[in-house]
């Protein structure tokens, strides 16, 4: 990881033991790597997520630490010098506030370090891990989770200049390939799904369940895709479905009217906030009959989810939660390989800068540097006066070289000291970026 | 004669492999092939029974070659007719293989002679064959449909099997095409029965003489009577409803082959080999 000698062969002082270099460590689990039974669970509250960032602050552990709580993902990044302990914090942590066992959320867990936690924080920022690749939410989400960590003090230098990194990334992502424009989206899985079950959407009723970003989507893609103009919005709050309902010139009904409008509406599209189910099999089982058995088709992009998975037993209800859509949205992946390709290649160049950048501000590779350029100063103003010193004879001017060398010596034998052992571990890199910058090392 | 027989079998099982190279590889071109050498089959299908038709003299549906040559016929036509009307393509998986199947099981059974007797002639004993046939065929083919629905149902409520997702049409559709089959069906099956007891009251001077052959086309008639009333007045429609189609086809079938296979009665010699 670090090279043994520097530029001019010199050896590195090795003799001080400094402490371990602190690493970036990612440890989570997403849509990939659990089910959607186990993600609604640790679906973290506000609340849920500044407690957590509460404990990880006091930690002896964890330097700096964030956690992205989104629907697909669970992920805390931190800056730790003993991953083993950090992680085992954070998981004692995760297992009291969700009640599932450290056992069962092991095998879904994934742990990255270093340059993998780097590239993986911004494949996610760059909706490159999303389980819609190219989705425009979860970067908004991952500066949200920024946003927390840094009001509560829990980010510092690396992480600050990670996620900036990582939004940068995204950016350019975004801008320089297609992935955005090409992003198969939940919407366009459900209504190939719809058109699978209704011959024809035309004569459909949409009713939306919550007014998120993510249901308003998918109606304006079925909208789009049909002439469908009966939609309903029910929401808690009247008001936001009102005016969501205005804009698609649909009705605006209370939650509570759910279970009576099941009898007119064929497609539901629920994506609340609720932490449980909002409508149920004994809300459907009853309906089925004055529908004449016309066909109910559910999508549940919620999580936790909105809709009881048993209502897809009931005959010609079919209900699909975000990991079936899923299912459907592989299918078309490979149309958008070649964006795919040309993201990675910029995710894979931030990955290395930034690992430059962050080996570097490691103590031996700055006091490296700092030698170095000393160095480079002293050898320059000792060859032009020994230019005006013709004169010396050969052990006067090597005289002058020992005493240079001394000089140097004696002057970085302090803040090597120092940038060894701040005192404050957590300061540390602060102290060496500062250190790089006071000398202007990265020029 | 076996020749062409040999050539009608030939062109369905052409016509076949084409619709099961549709399923896998959904290109119209295999379709539109197979629709059409369903047609050329079913073309000379027709000049074969035709043939016969004006050389015996009567309908050549009196033994279980004969009829087996006919269910097959009827069955190529109505799938032609029927697909052009409600576009259901993939059907053709179901019928081509069908008629193929009927049409080597013709081929292996001895043709066995007839005496006839001038009752063959009547019209109303050719109306109610040629209905009742044509009856049998469309009810096979909303069985088929049925099918497809119980499959399509399965992939989309299972959401594991992709292959029929993609290629079979959505539930609504198969589920409305399938009951048009049934009404279909249904008509011609009452008219097919009314045709009969005007034979009935012809030949034997009643209409009914609680025969087994009309006990159990009536019990037949029954349950696609029940079927269609549950789908106008109780909504019986999706799964129901093609579970219903299969069970009505089946009873058609034990009417068809099974009671005079099994039990007795006085259409004993149309199976006769």
């Amino acid at each position: 990881m670090m090279n043994s000698q520097n530029g001019n062969g010199d050896p590195v002082d090795k003799s001080v033991p400094g402490p371990v270099m602190s690493e970036i460590v990612l440890v989570g689990l997403n849509h990939k790597t659990a089910p959607v039974e186990l993600r609604e669970k640790l679906a973290f509250s506000t609340e849920e997520t500044e407690n957590a960032l509460k404990l990880f602050r006091k930690d002896p552990h964890i330097n700096e630490a964030m956690i992205i709580s989104t629907c697909n993902r669970m992920e805390v990044l931190m800056v730790t010098k003993n991953q083993s302990l950090a992680i085992e914090t954070i998981s004692s942590f995760i297992s009291k506030t969700t009640s599932i066992s450290q056992k069962q959320l092991k095998p879904s867990t994934y742990i990255f370090s270093g340059e993998q936690a780097i590239q993986h924080v911004f494949r996610v920022a760059s909706s490159l891990n999303s389980m819609m690749i190219g989705e425009p939410q979860i970067l908004g989400q991952v500066k949200e989770a920024f946003k927390t960590a840094v009001n509560k003090k829990n980010t510092g230098l690396i992480l600050n200049r990670l996620m900036h990194k990582a939004f940068s990334v995204a950016k350019r992502v975004r801008s320089e390939t297609g992935i955005g424009g090409h992003a198969v989206s939940i919407s366009f899985a459900a209504v190939e799904l719809a058109k699978k079950i209704f011959d024809t959407l035309d004569d459909k009723t949409i009713l939306l369940v919550g007014a998120g970003e993510m249901a308003e989507l998918a109606v304006e893609h079925l909208i789009r895709n049909t002439s469908s103009k009966k939609l309903l919005v029910a929401n808690r709050t009247l008001s936001v479905g009102i005016e969501l309902a205005d804009r698609y010139n649909g009705h605006a009904i209370r939650l509570e009217e759910i279970p009576e409008k099941l009898k007119t509406v064929d497609i539901i599209i629920s994506s609340t906030g609720s932490p449980n189910y909002v409508i149920t099999k004994n809300h459907v089982k009853p309906t089925m009959r004055s529908r004449k058995n016309r066909p109910l088709f559910f999508i549940d992009i919620a999580v936790p989810r909105d809709i009881d998975p048993a209502i897809n037993r009931i005959s010609n209800a079919y209900v699909y939660d975000i990991d079936d859509l899923q299912g459907v949205i592989n299918e078309n992946i490979d149309t958008r390989n070649v964006e795919s390709i040309k993201a990675e290649r910029i995710v894979d160049e931030s990955v290395i800068k930034f690992t430059d950048w962050y080996k570097s501000i490691d103590v031996i590779p700055t006091i490296i540097d700092l030698r170095k350029k000393l160095n480079t100063i002293v050898d320059m103003e000792l060859s032009k006066t020994m230019q005006t010193l013709q004169h010396l004879s050969r052990s006067d001017r090597v005289a002058f070289e020992r005493m240079t060398e001394s000089l140097i010596k004696k002057i970085l034998h302090d803040p090597t000291l120092f940038l060894k052992n701040p005192g404050s571990h957590r300061n540390k890199s602060v102290y060496l970026d500062f250190t790089r910058k006071l000398f202007n090392l990265d020029s | 004669m076996t020749s062409i027989l040999f050539i009608i079998i030939l062109l369905y099982l052409l016509s076949s492999a084409g619709y099961i190279i549709f399923l896998f590889a959904q290109k119209e071109l295999y379709h539109q092939m197979s629709y059409r050498i369903m047609m050329a089959g079913f073309a000379v299908h027709t000049a074969l029974i035709g043939y016969e038709f004006f050389r015996i003299g009567y309908l050549p549906a009196q033994n279980l070659h004969q009829t087996l040559m006919f269910t097959g016929w009827s069955l190529a036509g109505v799938f032609l007719l029927l697909k052009y009307k409600y576009r259901l393509n993939i059907l053709g998986v179901y019928a081509a293989p069908l008629a193929t199947a009927i049409m080597i099981a013709a081929f292996c059974v001895p043709a066995v002679a007839v005496s006839p007797t001038p009752l063959f002639k009547s019209i109303w004993l050719i109306l109610h064959i040629i209905i009742i046939f044509i009856a049998e065929a469309s009810l096979s083919l909303a069985c088929g449909t049925g099918i497809l629905y119980l499959i399509q149902e399965h992939a989309i409520k299972t959401k594991t099997n992709r292959f029929f997702l993609k290629r079979l049409p959505s539930l609504e559709f198969l589920d409305r095409t399938g009951s048009a089959f049934i009404v279909t069906g249904f008509t011609m099956l009452t008219i097919g029965l009314i045709t009969g007891f005007v034979y009935a009251q012809l030949a034997w001077g009643k209409f009914w003489s609680w025969d087994n052959k009309e006990i159990w086309s009536v019990i037949t008639w029954l349950i696609y009577a029940a079927l269609l009333h549950g789908r106008l007045v109780a909504g019986w429609r999706g799964r129901r409803a093609a579970i219903m189609a299969i069970i009505g086809f089946a009873a058609l079938l034990f009417t068809f082959f099974g009671v005079n296979f099994l039990l007795e009665g006085h259409h004993d010699e149309f199976t006769k080999w």
